[in-house]
């Protein structure tokens, strides 16, 4: 039985459409990414999988179970971190961690080997309020509280946004641990390079999904010619390209820009043509595509 | 255009800040990185002239953060990702709006708005609430209307969270064009790839600047490809 499986969902708010058509389904122990920007849709679907809102059309199944008809069953065998710190601000991390045991009807010693790795790191703090715990430590609490129950299936809504780098990839490793446990998770994020950790990802962006596929898959199946790009000037070697006819898309790509050209060109033409816009110490090297290039690529094209 | 010497902040007995130096020069797109709670808004907010400094000294524009945080505040843009525009007015209302508060003539800003809808194609959408308008539009517009009465410098707190990543790109270019024109850019980013864009950044550890040089140089000096790997290997410690 799939953990997660969405047939055709569609949700509007009046006149936005937040979710069009969404057809997906998560394999038992699978860590899926659900990657896109603001607006993408991610938050809907999400809640609408967490049984907090009601779809428009189409039809869901958490564990086999209907997310409309069977909501009540489902919210004992899921565990949900939602966007916003969402816990109880004034009662400390001891207090809410015991809150969430209860009304999961567990205890906190029960399961606690499941949260072991990641309650150590806050366990020194467990007398403080909830609401005076920076970021990263407020993210491990709340992922604590979503585990407590031994859940089956773990909905994580951009656990990582708006926090460091540093932050961000410990807890991918916890979410790797998690997966060796067989929770299945499904975890949307803004962040490209994170797509990367992912067994398999959705691409989503206003309210369709451009890919399903591991994040091999989606590099693989892109076919345009990409170069890196370096020179000593960013901004101009973006405005030279641009001008330029060979050029299906330029943008910056932080010390280096990406050119996807209209068909395969040899780099020394790239060089000459920079070059003879005055261009010095030009590097340029064809390579694969990151997550974030095909992304770019599947967009429906932007004002 | 920023001379910062030794400034700290304290909030009782905890140190917020801790003696920080750093200058930014006329033009320079400067990156202030850190981790959540490193001391970077604290920082920020001293030079924008919201907040007194415990010690230390700098200037901002010319101007001193201690006793002219009034004439900082009117040679300064702003924009943040938590707060950038009006969202129940109008794109045209907040422009306006704006100007005035920064204390732009009438006529002036009527003559800049027209040719700033038309430089971000929101002219048809000139009378649309800005909650309407789709996050990217949204920032983009907020940069423009931070540098509508030309400030000197402009600070902008993690501007493009969230943003997909083409506008991302998109208003990276902006940055780009506003610091060719000649205005100072401040920027703070969780996104490593940005500080790329930076001439020079500075890492926040713990209140302190941990490392502070260009992308390329602090790249070389922690023999790594990426700010990603400079960032983790300075914050892990």
């Amino acid at each position: 039985m799939k953990p997660v499986e969405i047939q055709h969902i569609s949700k509007s708010y009046s006149q936005l459409r937040a979710l069009s058509d969404i057809s997906l389904a998560i394999e038992p122990g699978e860590l899926f990414g659900l990657i896109g920007p603001d607006g993408a849709g991610k938050t809907s679907l999400f809640r609408i999988l967490t049984t907090l809102l009601i779809p428009d059309g189409g039809e869901a199944k958490v564990m086999g179970l209907d997310v409309v008809k069977d909501y009540k069953m489902i919210r004992r065998k899921i565990g949900y971190m939602p966007g916003r710190f969402s816990l109880y601000q004034d009662l400390t991390v001891e207090e809410n961690l015991q809150f969430f045991a209860t009304i999961f009807g567990t205890t906190v010693r029960e399961n606690y080997d499941l949260i072991e790795g990641i309650y150590a790191q806050i366990e020194p703090f467990k007398k403080r309020r909830a609401g005076q715990l920076s970021g990263g430590m407020k993210q491990k609490l709340a992922l604590s509280c979503a585990l407590i129950h031994k859940p089956e299936v773990l909905f994580l809504d951009e656990p990582t946004t708006g926090v460091d780098a540093v932050s961000r990839k410990e807890f991918w490793e916890m979410l790797q641990r998690l997966k060796e446990k067989g929770i299945s998770i499904l975890v949307s994020t803004p962040y490209m390079d994170e797509a990367s950790l992912c067994d398999r990802i959705a691409l989503i962006q206003a309210g369709t999904i451009l890919s399903v596929d591991s994040p091999n898959g989606i590099v693989e199946q892109f076919d345009k010619p990409l170069y890196a790009i370096r020179t000593t000037d960013t901004y101009q070697l973006i405005l030279d390209l641009r001008e330029w006819q060979l050029t299906h898309s330029i943008f910056p790509f932080g010390e280096y820009a990406h050119l996807i050209t209209t068909h395969q060109v040899p780099v020394e033409e790239i060089k000459t043509y920079l070059i003879q816009k005055g261009h010095e110490q030009v590097v340029i090297r064809q390579q694969k595509a990151s997550i974030e290039d095909c992304f770019m690529d599947l967009m429906p094209a932007v004002a | 255009m920023i001379q910062v010497e030794g400034l700290s902040k304290r909030f009782g007995d905890f140190t917020a800040v801790n003696a920080i130096s750093f200058s930014v020069k006329k033009g320079e797109i400067f990156g202030f990185l850190g981790a959540n709670g490193a001391g970077k808004t604290t920082a920020m907010r001293m030079l924008t002239g919201l907040s007194r400094p415990s010690d230390g000294n700098a200037t901002v524009a010319g101007y001193d953060v201690y006793t002219q945080t009034e004439a900082i505040k009117r040679r300064i843009g702003y924009m943040s990702q938590k707060f950038s525009l009006y969202e129940d007015l109008t794109v045209r209302e907040n422009i306006a709006l704006f100007g005035g508060v920064y204390g732009m003539k009438r006529r002036r800003i009527k003559e800049k708005m027209d040719e700033l809808l038309g430089q971000l194609q929101l002219m048809d959408k000139r009378n649309h609430l800005v909650g309407s308008l789709p996050l990217g539009w949204k920032q983009k517009l907020a940069f423009s209307v931070s540098l509508f009465h030309e400030p000197e410098i402009v600070f902008l707190d993690e501007p493009t969270g969230g943003v997909d990543p083409i506008t991302r790109r998109q208003f990276w270019e902006m940055i780009y064009e506003a610091a060719h024109r000649g205005i100072t850019v401040f920027v703070t980013t969780h996104y490593m790839d940005e500080a790329e864009y930076c001439d020079k950044v500075s890492i926040m550890v713990a209140g302190k600047i941990a490392a502070m040089d260009s992308p390329q140089q602090l790249k070389q000096q922690f023999e790594v490809d990426s700010m990603d790997d400079v960032f983790v290997n300075l914050a892990r410690g």
